[in-house]
Formats: C-alpha cells, structure tokens, sequence
C-alpha cells in the first residue's frame, strides 16, 4: 500500500528475467562458448587461421552472394508479398503456404534438387547452358540456392505490414491528384521500409550461414566457390576445433556488425519514414 | 495468426536440421527364440550394444548384427540388441569424443580412431588388440568410367590427360577424398617418380576435377545422377553398387596400384566399463573373424583380412598393388598433415597465380 507501481505493464521484471535467461540460454551461452574455444589460439595461431588468402576468397564470396541475394528477395520478396496481399486469385492460400516451403524442406534437398536442375542435362540447364547460363557449381548457383533459402523472411516480413497499411491514405493520396506511381513512391513504399530492412537482415543473416545447400551446388572449389562454412567444416576434419571456431568466430562479428548498422538503418527510416 | 504459423514452421525447420544423424536398431529376432534354450534359473541378460560407424557400412553391419546376436544369444545366453550409427566418418569420432555412448567404433580412418583414443576413451596399443591390426577387412580406391570406357581410363596418369573430367570428393573433408589423393601420390613416388613429379602430377589431376563435394555419396550423385565427368574415384565397395545400380551404364576399371583403406574397429574403453558391455563387445568384434562374418564381409565387397576367406573370394577381388599409407608417410598422421591439412600439398594446388 505504501508504494504504487507506476509501470503500466504488469509482470515487467518476470518477463525481462525470462527474455534475458532464456536469450542466454539459447543464443548467448553457446556463442561464448565460441569465443572462449577461439581463445585458446594464440594471436599469432588465431590470425594464421582466419586471415589466409583463401579464407579471404571465401569471406568475400559468402558475404558478397548473401547481400546479392538479400537485394535479390528485397524486391522479389516485397512482389510476391504485394501479390498475396493485394490480389485474390484462386490457388492463392496455396501459393502463400508455398512460401514457406524452404524453410521446412533440409535446404541439402534444395541445394541437390538446384544443381541436378542447373547441370548441363537437367531440365533446366539443357536449355541454359548452351546459352552460357551455368547454374551448377557457379557462384550464380550459390546465389540461386540462398535466394531461395531467404525468401520467406523477406515476405513473412513484409506480408503483414502490407496488410495493415491503410487503403485510405492511397486513396487521399490518388484523390489529391498523385499518380499511381507517385502514390507508391511517397505513400506506400516509405511506409514499407523498416519491414523490407528487417527481411533483408533476415534474409542476408540467414545467407551467411547457409552449408547444407551450398554445399550441394557450389562445387566448393578454392578460391572461385569454397564459402566460408566450407572452410569450417574442412578444419573440423582436422579436429583442429580451435582454427574452426577462430572462422566461425570471424563470422559472427562480421555479421554482428552487419546486422547492427541494418538495424539502425531500420531505425533511421522508422523515424523518417513519417 | 500468420506470424504464428510462420513461427511454428521456422521451429519444425529447425527441428529437422537435428534429423540428420541417423541411427537406427538392427532388429534382433532372437528375443523370443531363445528363451528354449536360456536356463530357466538365469533370467536371460540383456545387453544393448552401440556400435558408431561411418556412411557407406550400414548394409555390412545390419547383416553382421543380425546374425552375431542370434549366435550369441545361443552361446552366451545374452539377448543381445545392437543398435548402429551412421555419418561422416570424422563427424562420428568427434561426437564419440564429446559423449555418443559408443561400445565400438568401427570408422573409416585410423585418424579417427586414434583422436577418440587420444582423448583416453580407447586405450592406447588399441591397434594390435585385434588380429590383422584391428582390421577385420580392408578396401581400396578405384575407377568407375561410362559404359565401354570411351576415354580408356585405365591407370592413374590417364586421370591427368586432355579432356578428362574427373570426379572425386574434397580430400579436406571426405575420407575418399584424401584417399584418392593419397593413391594419386603415390602412383607415382612408389613407381620410381620424385615428389617433385608427383606434386606435379596431383596439380594437374586436380585441374581435371569440376566440383569438389564435401562427401562420397555427393560425388557419386554427382557422377551418377548428373552425369558429370568421365571418371569416379570411389570406395570399392561403394563402385560395385554403382555399377551394379546402373545397369550397364557404368563400369569398373581397376587401376594397378592403389592406396590401402584401413577401417579399423575398436572397443571404446572407456564407455563399455562403465556401461559393464565389455564382454559382449569384445566378443562382437572378435565375431568379425570367423568365416561366416568374412564371408558377410565379402559379399558386401570389403576385402576379407583371414587367409582362409582371402583365399576363398580370391576371385571376387582382383589382384592390384595395394600399398600402406606408410609407405609415402610415417603414418596417416604424418600423411593427413604434409598433404591435406592447412598448408599442404592440397592447399598448394588451388593457390592463385599471381
């Protein structure tokens, strides 16, 4: 009776505790865990392990074909989104369900069934690689694969902003004289730009540590389509835990910072977005 | 309502991801059947075996087992239920190391062995507990080639000529791997070539190879099913089921010399006294050298190590020069290191001209 709770939230500290024990739990503890294994490299062993030319080749070529396929589903991803949202068609819970379909299929099935698609006598690739479109063992295959694993995060994202957004505001905006495309331009798209950042995060994290389907369509040659999850694997084989988790570690700070500017970026449209 | 299906499908994609380390119980039949012949004053024991094992071994072990329970449960009154796990050869030591409650493992390579006994599981002199090294069979690396062996494969230097495509998995990551390129190697120092010539040799030999999967059965899809490449550097074991599945399409040539495959089994130590399976055990793995497991052993295209069943299935196994790995190393330590690891011959290959 002597003191009032001013929070508005019932059961604040209850629910803080668990986000942050179970955070903990699930994401934090085994990171440090990394971290401590990578510790027990020396300087001199850790930067041995992770600055080689090909790790090098190999970061490169995995963040730079998770960005390429995170700009990829930006604006696929936003599209389909759009269509689900906007149109009724018949099929359409279909094809919506059909969106999620590569995060609960192994993506090793969606990396084989990609490369037998893509090789010179797949359904595909007979008529694209005489065209020179080589789909298998690329780095356009990589891209192919992880374009499909970061799919449903880019729509899932999207998808309920859209279906929120106002009609109203489009029609004011059509009703003050803006054209079709000045009304997407100002009204829908600014509206739509924290949700499409969070899917391209999403998307992109999701990329960077993709093996299972990669590993089917790379051909995991050094230097031209070895991705850095390779790399791990390839050092654990050695059971040299160490120098794997130095890679691994490598990652994740480089994703961690990725991630953290994209959420500021996020936070930046969310202010200027109104 | 959305967001919560799309949770829920996330969290079953998740779930799935923890699927893929198979392991499975071999039916033991012998549960009733044996209750005749048990004495009625003993309740007939139960005893449950593990024995952790790499991919392409499932069909020889089913088959053993089936029968080894059915013989034990006769002679020692045990009903014996052995249950078998099957991945990546190094991926199964590692989790033998951190806690899969092996009795036995029996693994593709001695590295792998030796890295679970390096962590005091298995006890050290492991090697010449059993007859034959520990090595109840053996086996090799050989060609696979397209029906009528267009391109005349027929020894290793073949593999580095005009317009070969050759298949075989990243020696970094796959036993096959590293065994291919051991045979590579020594095809050519064990007939009168430098190591200069022979670094030479595997540099242009990997220059014949499109795609380099992570694993043996990768690769073989990758030949089979997608057609890609002229020759398949396989198991065997694994080349007779190819050639066999494919009806005519495939054949096998072997090459005169190759690398000798050592699958070493051992009792785990260190997980059968506490688990009080040490008898059982022992006797399941000394089972490997009677004549009717080399016999299984044979069927299933593993070379038999007993002189007896040698000389039986003589025929079913061509003669070719089968060398040690000590014979281009000090051992398949010294080996994995001066020629796969990071820093190696393999890493030397791929390195970009400047």
């Amino acid at each position: 009776m002597a003191s009032v709770n001013r929070k508005v939230l019932p059961g604040f500290s209850l629910t803080l505790g668990y986000t942050v024990a179970y955070l903990s739990l699930l994401v934090l503890l085994p990171i440090a865990a990394c971290f401590v294994r990578a510790a027990s490299l020396s300087w001199g062993e850790f930067w041995g392990a992770v600055w080689t030319e090909r790790a090098r080749a190999a970061y490169s070529l995995t963040f730079g074909s998770s960005f390429i396929a995170a700009v990829v589903n930006l604006v696929l991803g936003a599209l389909i989104a759009w269509v689900l949202v906007r149109y009724s068609f018949p099929g359409k819970r279909l094809v919506d369900s059909l969106v999620d379909l590569p995060l609960a299929l192994p993506t090793a099935v969606g990396g084989l069934v990609y490369a037998s698609l893509y090789v010179k006598n797949g359904w595909l690739g007979r008529y694209l690689v005489p065209l020179g479109i080589h789909g298998a063992y690329t780095r356009f295959g990589i891209v192919l694969v992880l374009v499909f694993v970061g799919l449903p995060f880019m729509v899932r994202a999207v998808q309920p902003v859209l279906e929120d957004l106002d009609v109203e505001s489009e029609e004011a905006s059509a009703s003050l004289g803006a054209t079709r495309l000045q009304t997407f331009r100002h009204v829908i798209l600014p509206a739509l730009y924290p949700a499409m950042i969070t899917g391209f995060a999403l998307a992109f994290a999701r990329s960077v540590g993709e093996y299972g389907s990669v590993v089917f369509i790379s051909g995991n040659m050094p230097f031209k389509t070895e991705i850095a999850p390779i790399l791990i694997v390839a050092r654990l084989e050695e059971f040299a835990y160490g120098e794997a988790t130095a890679i691994a570690v490598v990652l994740l700070v480089i994703s961690l910072t990725l991630l953290i500017l994209i959420n500021l970026l996020e936070s930046w449209t969310r202010r200027h977005a109104t | 309502m959305k967001r919560s299906r799309f949770l829920a499908i996330l969290f079953v994609g998740t779930a799935s991801l923890f699927g893929c380390n198979k392991s499975e119980s071999a039916a033991t039949a012998t549960a009733t059947g044996s209750s005749s012949a048990a004495p009625a004053e003993k309740p007939a024991q139960a005893i449950e075996l593990l024995n952790v094992s790499y991919d392409p071994t499932r069909e020889l072990w089913r088959e053993i087992n089936e029968r080894f329970s059915a013989s034990y449960a006769k002679e020692a009154g045990v009903t014996l239920t052995i249950k078998q796990s099957h991945g990546g050869s190094s991926t199964q030591a590692r989790a033998v190391i951190d806690g899969l409650e092996a009795d036995v493992v029996t693994l593709a390579s001695f590295l792998d062995t030796d890295a679970i006994s390096k962590k005091g599981l298995i006890n050290p002199g492991w090697v010449d507990k059993l007859p034959n090294r520990s090595l109840p069979y053996t086996s090799t690396i050989v060609f696979v080639v397209r029906k009528g062996n267009p391109k005349q494969v027929k020894d290793w230097p073949d593999l580095a000529k005009e317009g070969i495509e050759v298949i075989t998995p990243n020696p970094k990551t796959s036993g096959n791997g590293y065994l291919s390129f051991f045979s590579a190697w020594g095809s050519v120092v064990l007939r009168g070539g430098s190591k200069e010539d022979a670094t030479k040799f595997v540099t242009s030999l990997y220059k014949h190879v499109p795609v380099l999967d992570s694993g043996a059965r990768g690769s073989t899809t990758t030949f089979v099913q997608k057609q890609i490449g002229d020759v398949h550097l396989a198991w065997e074991n694994e080349a007779h089921l190819e050639v066999k599945e494919a009806k005519g399409e495939l054949e096998l040539v072997y090459p005169p010399i190759s690398i000798r495959a050592e699958p070493h089994v051992a009792v785990v130590d260190g997980n059968v006294d506490r688990k009080k399976t040490r008898a059982a055990a022992e006797a399941y793995l000394k089972y490997m050298y009677t004549d009717e497991a080399q016999d299984i052993v044979a069927k299933h295209h593993y070379r038999p190590t007993t002189e007896g069943a040698l000389k039986r299935h003589a025929a079913e196994f061509p003669e070719i020069k089968m060398f040690p790995v000590t014979d281009i190393a000090k051992d398949f330590a010294d080996a994995h290191k001066q020629f796969i690891a990071e820093g190696g011959v393999f890493d030397a290959i791929y390195k970009p001209k400047k």
